[in-house]
């Protein structure tokens, strides 16, 4: 390890804007596109769902 | 050796369970990898001797780039497959594709601007490599703003394999621009012909997190493009026979 304190690693000798607003950025686009896939995904499963219960019904249901 | 049906593997059916069972394998991956590469990026690589501590930006900014080119040269070869033989794997894998190279390309951006403020005193620059690489950017927007414009899907994805295609010429542009012209940005520091000027911790923070920005898009694509799946072939029967839609 090649820091001495914790806040001098956050420090980043005085680039601390800089590679935390890199850093931070990646990892929260990052986030926001894994969930949105995951959203997404589990949007379309749940109308193929509904469709299959529909299906799923007595036509006399359906009347 | 035996042949191997490409065919068979293409038909949305099929790729449906492959990709199932693939992607997570590689969003594994790419979480270790993502994670060996930022503790040899921020705890053991040393302080550059010229630019300090705000030299750790390029472990992102040049896996992002690279992933930014690679993924648009994948959309065209796909493009010129669906094109080719009109399968219809083809479109739904580039457009499975556009969103995380736009997300890598704005991250290009992002972190090189990011890192020019300290370094050059500038933001921006209009220098040919990122102007190009911004071109690429608008690329990407220009390619899932035209393809979810057209209600149908296989003339929205043979539009779309049209930009893809013809825009892959400025992924050349973009990797020569710091050869072919003057520009403030510098040039390549790891070369396929040259080796690397780079210290060698420093180097392999960057290449771990390349191979992790790797494994996270084939991991993305191959997830984003079963939703694609489910939603065009939401009338064919072996869909209403999966498990996760009779449950």
């Amino acid at each position: 390890m090649r820091w001495e304190s914790w806040s001098q690693f956050w420090a980043m000798g005085g680039y601390a804007v800089y590679v935390w607003g890199s850093m931070g950025v990646t990892a929260g686009l990052i986030l926001i596109e894994v969930l949105q896939a995951r959203w997404a995904h589990r949007q379309t499963l749940t109308q193929l769902q509904t469709e299959y219960a529909v299906a799923q019904l007595p036509v006399e249901d359906l009347m | 050796m035996k042949n191997i049906n490409w065919f068979h593997y293409a038909a949305p059916q099929t790729f449906y369970g492959l990709a199932g069972k693939t992607w997570p394998w590689f969003a594994g991956l790419a979480t270790a990898l993502m994670l060996a590469g930022m503790w040899l990026g921020f705890a053991v690589a040393p302080t550059d001797f010229q630019q300090g501590e705000g030299y750790r930006i390029i472990f992102v900014h040049v896996p992002a780039s690279w992933m930014s080119m690679v993924i648009y040269l994948a959309m065209a070869f796909w493009s010129v497959l669906g094109l080719t033989f009109n399968t219809r794997l083809s479109g739904m894998m580039t457009r499975a594709l556009a969103p995380t190279g736009a997300l890598f390309a704005f991250l290009s951006l992002w972190t090189g601007a990011l890192w020019g403020k300290p370094m050059w005193g500038a933001w921006w620059v209009w220098d040919a490599r990122l102007t190009s690489e911004l071109i690429l950017f608008f690329l990407y927007l220009g390619y899932i703003a035209l393809t979810s414009a057209i209600d149908d899907t296989r003339r929205g994805d043979r539009a779309g394999a049209l930009i893809a295609i013809v825009g892959a010429i400025n992924v050349p542009i973009i990797y020569f621009s710091v050869k072919w012209w003057n520009t403030l940005h510098q040039g390549a520091s790891v070369s396929l012909t040259k080796g690397s000027s780079m210290a060698e911790v420093m180097l392999w923070s960057m290449l771990l997190m390349a191979l992790a920005f790797w494994a996270y898009t084939i991991a993305l694509v191959l997830y984003r493009v079963r939703t694609l799946i489910l939603q065009r072939e939401s009338h064919a029967a072996w869909v209403h026979e999966l498990k996760e839609v009779t449950s």
